[in-house]
């Protein structure tokens, strides 16, 4: 149950994901050969290989954190994705057959020409790099986890905003027929679909925040946000929203459907700060995914050193 | 339908005394299986604390539900089922409990104290824990012997309050889906509500009769 590595590892000693993967086939194919199935056992091999789309060559990113990783099945398997389920197992099973392509997504607002992308010419304009997140659930639970993406900064300097783009709103896939969890249950809808997050202009293109296609060097699984998702790593994993259609560059603050949701509970930033207690339960210590001792929660999720400026002189206990 | 004789209800009570007992064991024992076998989730603890809360809510129903299961089917043997599950709604509640200040707070008691102190949620779960301990103390016959009848009965009438604290508990942690506590809750009222009417028309029809009032017991 407790899968440690020393906190000095270096990205490059942390198991090559084709090699984890080429071993848990030869498991897989060990049981079958074992059970008397060895060539339906080896046929079915074929398909998953090539099932997901892989990205190699990535480039080197200055941002990883040294940490070791929380594993793939983890980190594929413990997932807070209403759309499909509030369970944290249910997006796993929900979201095996979600199509993410094709996917476009609609670029508007204060900006010199709104236009809608295709995700996979995005995908291509951009040089794709890893980059090693903590991830800090407003639950109180944690993970590292290997993304693969670009710099939304990067993007943003070619949509030229203008003055008037002070905020940036971001909307994930409304599909009922797709994302079940969005259907109306006993009790009405869970959430105030779509889900809608948003940023400052500032934090939008502060080097950290990227926009994620891919984990552990290959395609975003649909529980993960398939195709295309938000990571802002200094702030509670719901701003980092999943399978975005769109963004809209505005001028006056968005809302954000957790703080539509429940407005004493959840802020606008949702920086990651032990100080701060969630009303109905502590933030200053959280469980990472694996261990067993809770430890303490870091100031702006450890990245205080990067992201501290952009908050001074602001009272982080009312702007939650 | 006449119900059975007593004879009748007695022999087949005891034949499903022990098969119940041990249907109530499964979830605990499902736990250690997935416990042994390392598939609990990614997030064990979480799993075994949502589990034991589970169970602790479902074994308090059914102990609600022997006495309207006895009045509507004239099944009064019944009655011999209900300590079984009642203490079994404490063995989860305790392993829940447990779960909490062992495997998730690991004795961390500065927050632990905070946690209940601050979190009402916690708060209210602790106490509907509390309020079990001597229900279950006072469960046998030697102590319901010792307080005599009407004082049992009078202590053990926290049994109506225990589940509305639990499912408080459950309803005040959930983030956006109410939909497991708000069916728990519609059990418990449907529980609790037959009770009520019951008690309701009892006293009319004593008034129409001419009965003396007097507390019902």
């Amino acid at each position: 149950m407790l899968i440690r590595r020393p906190a000095d590892t270096i990205p490059s000693e942390i198991t090559n994901y084709e090699v984890f993967r080429r071993r848990r086939q030869l498991i897989k194919g060990g049981a079958a050969a074992a059970l008397g199935l060895a060539a339906t056992g080896l046929f079915a091999l074929t398909p998953e290989a090539s099932a997901k789309l892989k990205f190699d060559q990535l480039k080197k990113s200055r941002f990883n954190a040294k940490e070791s990783l929380t594993p793939y099945k983890d980190v594929t398997s413990y997932n807070n994705f209403y759309e499909f389920s509030t369970d944290k197992e249910g997006p796993a099973q929900l979201a095996e057959d979600f199509k993410s392509r094709p996917w476009s997504i609609e670029v508007a607002g204060e900006i010199k020409k709104p236009k809608v992308y295709d995700v996979d010419e995005l995908i291509k304009r951009f040089p794709l790099e890893e980059r090693i997140y903590r991830l800090r659930c407003v639950e109180a639970w944690s993970m590292v986890v290997p993304w693969v993406g670009f710099a939304l900064g990067d993007f943003i300097k070619t949509l030229e905003p203008n003055s008037r783009a002070k905020y940036v709103e971001f909307e994930t896939l409304h599909d009922p027929k797709r994302m079940p969890g969005q259907r109306r249950g006993l009790f009405g809808s869970v959430l105030d679909w779509p889900y809608r997050e948003g940023l400052r202009i500032d934090e939008a293109i502060h080097p950290l925040t990227i926009l994620a296609v891919g984990v552990y060097g290959e395609e975003l699984p649909g529980q993960n946000g398939a195709p295309i998702r938000l990571v802002v790593p200094w702030k509670y994993g719901f701003k980092s929203i999943k399978s975005i259609v769109k963004i809209n560059f505005v001028e006056q603050p968005p809302v954000n459907t957790w703080q539509v949701q429940a407005p004493h509970e959840y802020g606008f930033y949702a920086n990651v700060n032990p100080k701060v207690s969630h009303p109905r339960w502590s933030q200053a210590r959280e469980r990472r995914i694996g261990e067993f001792f809770k430890r303490p929660t870091l100031m702006f999720n450890g990245y205080a050193e990067q992201v501290a400026h952009l908050y001074q002189g602001m009272d982080l206990s009312k702007n939650f | 339908m006449p119900a059975a004789s007593p004879e009748i209800q007695l022999r087949w009570i005891k034949r499903v005394k022990p098969v119940a007992f041990t249907a109530c064991l499964i979830p605990a024992a499902l736990l250690i299986w997935r416990a042994a076998t390392d598939t609990l989730g990614a997030e064990p603890i979480e799993t075994i604390t949502f589990t034991t809360g589970d169970w602790t809510l479902r074994m308090l129903m059914i102990t609600l539900a022997i006495t309207p299961l006895r009045q509507l089917t004239g099944w009064h043997a019944l009655i011999r089922l209900r300590r079984m599950f009642g203490l079994y709604a404490f063995f989860y509640a305790l392993l829940h409990f447990t779960t909490y200040i062992v495997l998730d707070q690991f004795f961390a008691w500065q927050f632990i104290l905070e946690d209940i102190a601050e979190r009402l949620y916690i708060l209210v779960g602790f106490t509907a824990f509390v309020l079990l301990i001597p229900l279950a103390a006072t469960s046998t016959n030697r102590m319901l012997q010792r307080l005599g009848g009407k004082r049992w009965q009078r202590l053990h009438r926290l049994t109506y309050a225990v589940p509305i604290l639990g499912v408080l508990h459950f309803l005040w942690l959930v983030k956006a889906d109410i939909t497991e506590p708000a069916i728990y809750a519609l059990v418990l009222s449907i529980l609790l509500g037959y009770r009520i009417v019951r008690y309701r028309r009892r006293r009319a029809s004593q008034a129409v009769a001419g009965v003396p009032k007097r507390a019902t017991p």
